[in-house]
């Protein structure tokens, strides 16, 4: 057992485990100590300071998320010097901070606004330096707005991009009062490694990294008499959007939010999560062919293990970094993208609309779809597939000025077609999701059985682990997949871009055998996608993951294949999995980026 | 720019390929160019397996680690108060005047730049300067036309 410290934090005793810092030791005690660098998914960095207390015996005020409790301390938190250091600190940063905060994206959620809110800082006694400085704003990304003039230089966003992505697009760049939040030669985020992950965003304490909001653009598509929109929403969007609307993490709102979108005027509201599924034949089939190519033909060109493609961020991730695995990835196209050439062709087919008056939106948990909705390779239909990507953010937001009371919402339906789905669609929300919503189908189609686990969970691919690995034997089979009797279908998963790193090096040394690799950019998946409700904590990300698997137990269809309008589709559309149609709209390539 | 590839390949030979040697490496580059470009800095970033943005941020952390073109010799005069003091701005002027340049510019044969730098640790001999390594003291302005006159026309 480690060893427990004690130590007294105003006045009132506490124990800790040793290494515990002050700033959790007060916690513990429900005391409050502002903060701003610091964040509970990154590493220390005690730059900012206005998290300083008093400890008895030191010469000078210490920096509490970085000060590790000790034996007999004794710490005050609201002393005079304390309030006044922490009111200097706050005063600084707003002196170069461009308080314009009516004109703020982030207004009312930014945490330097609620700090000065708090400390009523309504004379500053520092002069406003940000009319002498020349801050750029980079607005060229589809998916990320950087405005330098909001910026503290607490350095979140370079240790999210560095600890959690492997990516480090940002550094730090100059000294002193130069000191910047920087790309490489400060180049646009649209023209660098950057994923569009969004986690950055996630964790900006102020409004200097934001999504690209495409809000009023979705507004007067509506208000287009000539247009038909079509919204389409992430399984992740219907276990976050409520945490936005005044409801605790972890809350389903999936009828409440298929009510809302009716009532902001959309014209069909459909699911997402039918397209997973149609994900998962296809991919489904795409593995089997690749493990009959490779198994049986032994066929040098097939390569494995196969990637999942549904993360956008994870696609640009190989694209930049690993470009010799290209074709690892699987050929499908995202979900949303699916859904997006699916709209344009089979939906207005079947309803009589002319998809040159259709507006393709998606409400999706990540920023990085915008970009995806933006790709020149998604244009399969004839059209841009998908018109707007907007976050479960920008929905909160719309549903907001659309002045509707969520929480008292009645639950609704989505519309046919294209609206219906199971619960291996919805856990595609989550990491592991895609890989179990894969086995069900794929061994049931090989063995004729379903997967040999209680209810159908999986849950040795479940979790908050980095890295975890499963592994399927395959046996009694069907005739027709004879080949792959006695096989151990060996599979991983990864969250974050820095465990997908660490499975690509192992994969690079040959050190993994694997057949079939899910990936999602975000930690815990796309229910902590970058376009999702902030904060995010570990503790918000396992609620909300919790009430994934929820989602799934409650619905009557759990595997993709049982889904009827996805058996229609195939008999009324596309034919067969991989087959030609499917091949037209449904998969696609990606290629090469440079690397910085 | 073959050879900036095979440049950077040889510092990381040398100094390895670890974050540390990141430093050395960049500080060998200068030693050979000057400066570190944009397209070095993408080759150390792939040589070492690290993003280009963290090669940025150490470069232009450090002063003496020049991101712009430079000339041969770049002459770093101390812009500290002891040397203010001491007539650093008649230097200044008389270098000016003699190369037609202003701080932060290059010559246009591109054999000088004119930086200004922090103190030099040579404040009991002040006004200093640097000539690329060599430093100069207790400049005066026949003193710092002779030395410039002789990089002029000798080297």
């Amino acid at each position: 057992m480690a060893k427990t410290v004690n130590l007294k934090i105003d006045g009132i005793d506490v124990s800790v485990e040793q290494g515990t810092t002050v700033l959790d030791a007060a916690k513990k005690l429900n005391i409050h100590i502002p903060t701003l660098c610091y964040h509970e998914d990154l590493c220390v960095a005690g730059n900012c300071r206005v998290c300083v207390v008093e400890q008895e015996g030191a010469k000078n005020l210490v920096a509490s998320c970085a000060m590790p409790a000790s034996e007999g301390m004794i710490i005050h938190t609201n002393t005079h010097k304390v309030r006044n250091a922490r009111r200097h600190v706050v005063e600084l940063l707003l002196s170069e901070h461009n308080a314009d905060c009516t004109k703020c994206y982030k207004n009312t959620k930014c945490e330097l606004q609620n700090l000065a809110s708090e400390m009523v800082i309504t004379e500053p006694m520092f002069i406003d330096l940000v009319p002498f400085k020349e801050y750029k704003i980079d607005k060229q990304s589809p998916s990320i707005i950087k405005d330098d003039s909001k910026c503290i230089r607490c350095q979140r966003c370079v240790r999210t991009c560095h600890e959690l992505q492997h990516v480090s697009a940002l550094g730090v760049a100059y000294k002193g009062d130069h000191m910047k939040i920087s790309t490489f030669f400060e180049n646009p985020m649209y023209d660098v490694v950057c994923t569009n992950c969004g986690q950055c965003v996630n964790r900006c304490p102020t409004g200097a990294l934001i999504e690209k909001n495409y809000i009023d653009q979705v507004w007067d598509a509506i208000y287009d008499p000539n247009k038909h929109v079509i919204v389409q929403t992430a399984p992740a969007t219907r276990i976050a959007l409520g945490e936005d609307l005044g409801m605790e993490p972890g809350s389903i709102v999936t009828g409440k939010m298929a009510a809302s979108l009716r009532r902001l005027g959309f014209d069909s509201v459909l699911d997402t999560d039918f397209t997973a599924d149609l994900t998962i034949m296809e991919e489904g089939t795409e593995l089997l062919t690749r493990l009959k190519k490779a198994l049986v033909d032994k066929d040098q060109s097939i390569k494995l293990p196969m990637f999942t493609s549904c993360s956008p961020g994870w696609i640009k991730f190989i694209e930049h970094l690993y470009p010799e695995y290209l074709d690892n990835l699987s050929t499908c196209k995202s979900p949303q993208q699916m859904f997006g050439a699916l709209a344009k062709t089979y939906y207005a087919q079947k309803k009589g609309i002319d998809p040159a008056t259709i507006v393709s939106v998606s409400i999706m948990p990540c920023t990085a779809k915008k970009f995806e909705a933006a790709r020149p390779e998604m244009r399969d239909s004839g059209f841009q597939d998908v018109d707007l990507g907007i976050t479960t953010r920008e929905l909160a937001v719309m549903i907001k000025q659309a002045g509707i009371e969520f929480e008292s919402l009645s639950d609704e339906k989505f519309d046919s077609i294209m609206g219906e789905s199971t619960g291996a669609a919805v856990i595609f929300g989550a990491t592991g999701g895609v890989m179990e919503a894969a086995l069900r189908t794929a061994y049931e189609l090989v063995t004729g059985r379903e997967v040999p686990f209680k209810n159908l969970n999986i849950t040795a691919v479940r979790g908050m682990e980095g890295v975890r690995e499963a592994s399927v034997k395959l046996e009694n089979v069907l005739p027709a997949w004879s080949f792959l009797e006695g096989v151990e279908l060996k599979t991983a998963v990864a969250h974050g871009l820095t465990n997908a790193h660490q499975i690509m090096e192992a994969i690079k040394k040959g050190e993994a055998n694997y057949h079939f690799v899910e990936v999602m950019g975000c930690p815990g998946g796309c229910i902590g996608g970058g376009g999702q409700p902030i904060p995010t904590t570990p503790e918000i990300r396992r609620k909300r993951a919790e009430a994934i698997y929820r989602e799934d137990e409650g619905m009557k269809i759990r595997k993709s294949h049982e889904n009827p309008e996805v058996i229609q589709i195939y008999k009324e559309f596309l034919g067969e999995p991989l087959g030609h149609k499917s091949h037209e709209l449904l998969h696609t390539h990606y290629h090469p980026r440079k690397r910085v | 720019m073959p050879e900036i590839k095979e440049l950077v390949k040889q510092l990381a030979d040398k100094h390895g390929r670890n974050r540390e040697s990141l430093l050395p490496i960049l500080q060998g580059i200068i030693s050979e160019e000057r400066y570190i470009s944009d397209f070095a800095m993408t080759e150390v970033a792939r040589e070492l397996d690290m993003s280009a943005a963290l090669v940025y941020g150490t470069a232009t952390f450090y002063s003496f680690l020049d991101t712009e073109p430079r000339g041969k010799y770049v002459i770093r005069l101390c812009r500290t108060i002891t040397c203010d003091m001491k007539g650093k701005k008649q230097i200044l002027r008389t270098i000016e005047d003699l190369l037609k340049i202003e701080i932060g510019e290059t010559t246009k044969d591109k054999k000088f730049t004119l930086l200004e730098t922090n103190c030099l640790g040579w404040c009991h001999k002040g006004p200093a300067m640097l000539i690329n390594d060599d430093a100069y003291t207790e400049l005066t302005p026949e003193k710092v036309s002779e030395i410039i006159g002789d990089y002029m026309k000798n080297r």
